[in-house]
């Protein structure tokens, strides 16, 4: 029983190193392929690119955007950016933390009208 | 008659019977010609074709009114007139040296004429041949100088005598003053700024007059008014329609005599963002469904009805609807020139006034409300209360999306913004710089509601214009103790640094906070674009848009040239207590700086 549990737990800690480590590796790719330029480098998007987060989309459509984007952004081979380079990439905006929610950021107050 | 009462009232006259001395000098008079003017500022780099000049404001004008700020670059001392121009209302003048001067100054000049902005070029030359000294003084003159800038100046002169030199200012200044604003340009004949003023008592300086702006025709005016109250969803786009505070009154009187949703470029402070037809995020979805739109001073029209795409072939898509109504009053309609490109592409509209917009405003508001029938009365305020609901819903879509990356490092631009935006609140201040690089979220977040709290950006896309025209902007903001914010990019900084000195040496308060994200950013992203779609390598782009390696210490160059700075701070949660510093420091009268490393935009 306990030689089960040593084996399960040696099983978790290495898909969560993987998973770590694909996270990493993404973070290094989100950076160098320059996604981070219009998405910001934690995916809160700016006035050149939208957000990624929080509302990550599910991997495959993800990749069907990345590779046949819409609008200005350019399209992203499997020459330039492999599928699992692609799925590093979003298993790092899957790793972050959420972002607080505006109501609980004293400097966002709530917005009035005239 | 300025001239013949002060002219000599310095002078002993003892002086010009001595071998060697000049008491008399013509540039005497051009100060007088300033004053007459009321010329408060001139900025300068020091310049031997202007020694005459230069040494008349110091001597014979006190250096004040006008008072010399002195800046180590032409581009500099142009791109602080072109700030002050905005935030005072009234054009400063710069002296620009000769040949080299002009042409450091072009760059600027260049901002200004596509921002429509008034300012008084002084330049630097000799006419006489025979009076240039061999070598350097050959060198800098030129037999038609003005020609490198007489595309985007609207107005240049070189006086040949120092009556004409007064005459000439003062239509060059009504002309920089009447819409559409301009810079303008007169030459300092070298040796009519050094010899004796002949005959002094003979000269005259013209009044200072304002010129009436254009205002449209009661016919087409009338038109418009029909036009806008048939409509179901009228959209007014503005870009640099308001030129006073009395502009901005105006445009919420006319937005809300229809309850139209206003579309703010913020070439200028149009529309107060607390105002609850200010729909300026929702521009994309409103321009689909309008009936009628009415562009107030927009100097791209065409970008509002269509839009082209940078992807390969450049394709273009009309955005509006195709028998969208357009009425168009710019008085961009009345001037234009051929050679550069900020006349934008050709946009017809069923009804163009060549006209002031602010001008225009009353009459068209009058008539809109004249002709108002019962049932349009009712259409109109059937729209007020979806308009509300809109506008609310815009601002806390901003808010929420300010809340992402919000402790991000580097820094998110939304946090830098609102770490600003709680201390200076309650303060009577203004944001003198671009928001375009920032993600405008001083447009979306902040309480903007005067006229003099935004002054819009470069209008010609000039890198330097940044620090610049803070510096100017913040000398305008010094008289009335209003707190000037820069949020200043790094990219724009390293072209004019040394107008650090500038604010240290006069003692200009003036808060910048770096937005340093380490990059020429807009042109990351154009290499970025380029390398991946050729498909080849996607890390190209770093080459030669990063400001890295090393990076720069902003705060170590600002406290070089004398300006109170911390930094780097990349850290949130050390950014409201820096602020908090810098204030203070500000607060005293003084600039201060802030690295602050941030996210991209």
């Amino acid at each position: 029983m306990n030689l089960l549990k040593k084996v399960s737990c040696a099983a978790l800690l290495g898909i969560f190193s993987q998973v770590v480590a694909a996270a990493d590796s993404g973070h290094d790719l989100y950076m160098k392929r320059g996604c981070y330029q219009c998405h910001g480098t934690v995916g809160q998007g700016s006035i050149a690119g939208p957000n990624l987060l929080p509302k990550l989309m599910p991997y495959a459509a993800f990749a069907i955007y990345v590779r046949t984007p819409a609008n200005q952004m350019p399209p992203f081979s499997e020459k330039v950016l492999s599928d699992a380079e692609l799925r590093s990439v979003h298993a790092y905006l899957a790793s972050l933390p959420a972002s607080p929610a505006a109501d609980s950021i004293s400097l966002l107050p709530k917005a009035g009208g005239k | 008659m300025v001239a013949a009462e002060t002219m000599g009232g310095m002078h002993s006259g003892h002086s010009e019977d001595l071998p060697g001395h000049v008491s008399n000098p013509g540039s005497d008079f051009m100060v007088d010609v300033l004053k007459a003017a009321n010329i408060e500022y001139v900025a300068m780099m020091t310049s031997s074709a202007l020694r005459g000049l230069q040494e008349s404001i110091a001597y014979y004008g006190k250096n004040k009114a006008p008072e010399l700020i002195i800046c180590p670059h032409e581009e500099i001392a142009v791109g602080v007139a072109h700030g002050y121009a905005k935030m005072a209302g009234k054009p400063m003048a710069c002296m620009v040296h000769s040949t080299v001067g002009l042409m450091h100054a072009s760059m600027a000049i260049y901002n200004a004429w596509c921002d429509r902005v008034p300012l008084m070029v002084i330049g630097g030359n000799t006419a006489d041949a025979t009076k240039r000294r061999q070598g350097v003084e050959w060198i800098h003159t030129a037999v038609d100088q003005a020609a490198m800038v007489r595309d985007f100046v609207k107005f240049d002169d070189f006086p040949g005598s120092l009556q004409h030199f007064a005459e000439s200012f003062m239509r060059a200044q009504a002309l920089s003053m009447t819409p559409p604003m301009e810079p303008v340009l007169i030459l300092a004949d070298g040796e009519l700024q050094e010899v004796p003023a002949e005959d002094p008592k003979s000269l005259k300086i013209p009044k200072m007059v304002e010129v009436s702006p254009p205002e449209g025709d009661a016919r087409s005016v009338a038109k418009a008014a029909a036009i806008l109250l048939a409509a179901k969803n009228p959209v007014i786009v503005v870009d640099r329609s308001a030129r006073t505070a009395e502009g901005v009154g105006l445009l919420i009187k006319l937005a809300e005599a229809l309850n139209a949703p206003v579309v703010d470029q913020c070439g200028r402070m149009n529309m107060p963002t607390t105002h609850y037809l200010n729909h300026t995020w929702l521009k994309a979805k409103l321009l689909r469904s309008a009936d009628v739109i009415l562009a107030l001073e927009v100097g791209d029209l065409w970008g509002v009805v269509n839009t082209i795409s940078d992807t390969p072939g450049r394709p273009s898509k009309r955005v509006a609807k195709p028998d969208v109504r357009v009425i168009s009053i710019s008085t961009n309609h009345l001037y234009s020139k051929s050679n550069y490109g900020d006349i934008q592409r050709y946009q017809e509209a069923e009804l163009t006034m060549a006209a002031d917009a602010q001008a225009t405003m009353p009459s068209l508001i009058e008539a809109i409300r004249k002709g108002t029938t019962a049932a349009q009365a009712t259409a109109i305020a059937a729209r007020k209360q979806p308009m509300q609901a809109d506008f609310l819903a815009m601002r806390n879509a901003a808010r929420d999306a300010a809340a992402l990356g919000w402790d991000a490092s580097p820094i998110s631009t939304a946090r830098l913004s609102q770490e600003i935006w709680a201390q200076i609140k309650n303060d009577k201040w203004s944001l003198v710089s671009d928001p375009f690089y920032v993600s405008y979220w001083q447009h979306r977040l902040w309480d903007i509601s005067e006229y003099k709290q935004f002054i819009g950006g470069s209008g010609g896309y000039g890198l330097g214009y940044g620090l610049s025209a803070a510096v100017g902007a913040a000398l305008a903001c010094k008289s009335e103790g209003r707190i000037a914010i820069n949020i200043q990019p790094d990219g724009d900084l390293l072209m004019v640094p040394s107008a650090l000195w500038t604010l240290a040496h006069h003692k200009i308060p003036l808060l910048t906070l770096m937005h340093n994200n380490r990059a020429w950013h807009q042109e990351t992203m154009h290499l970025q674009r380029m390398g991946t779609r050729r498909d080849r390598n996607a890390e190209s782009w770093r080459e030669g848009t990063l400001i890295e390696e090393p990076f720069v210490d902003y705060a170590m160059m600002a406290k070089s040239m004398g300006v109170w700075a911390e930094g780097p701070i990349s850290d949130p949660a050390l950014l409201g207590p820096a602020i908090k510093r810098a204030l203070a420091v500000v607060r005293s009268g003084l600039p201060a700086l802030l690295d602050v490393v941030t996210q991209p935009r």
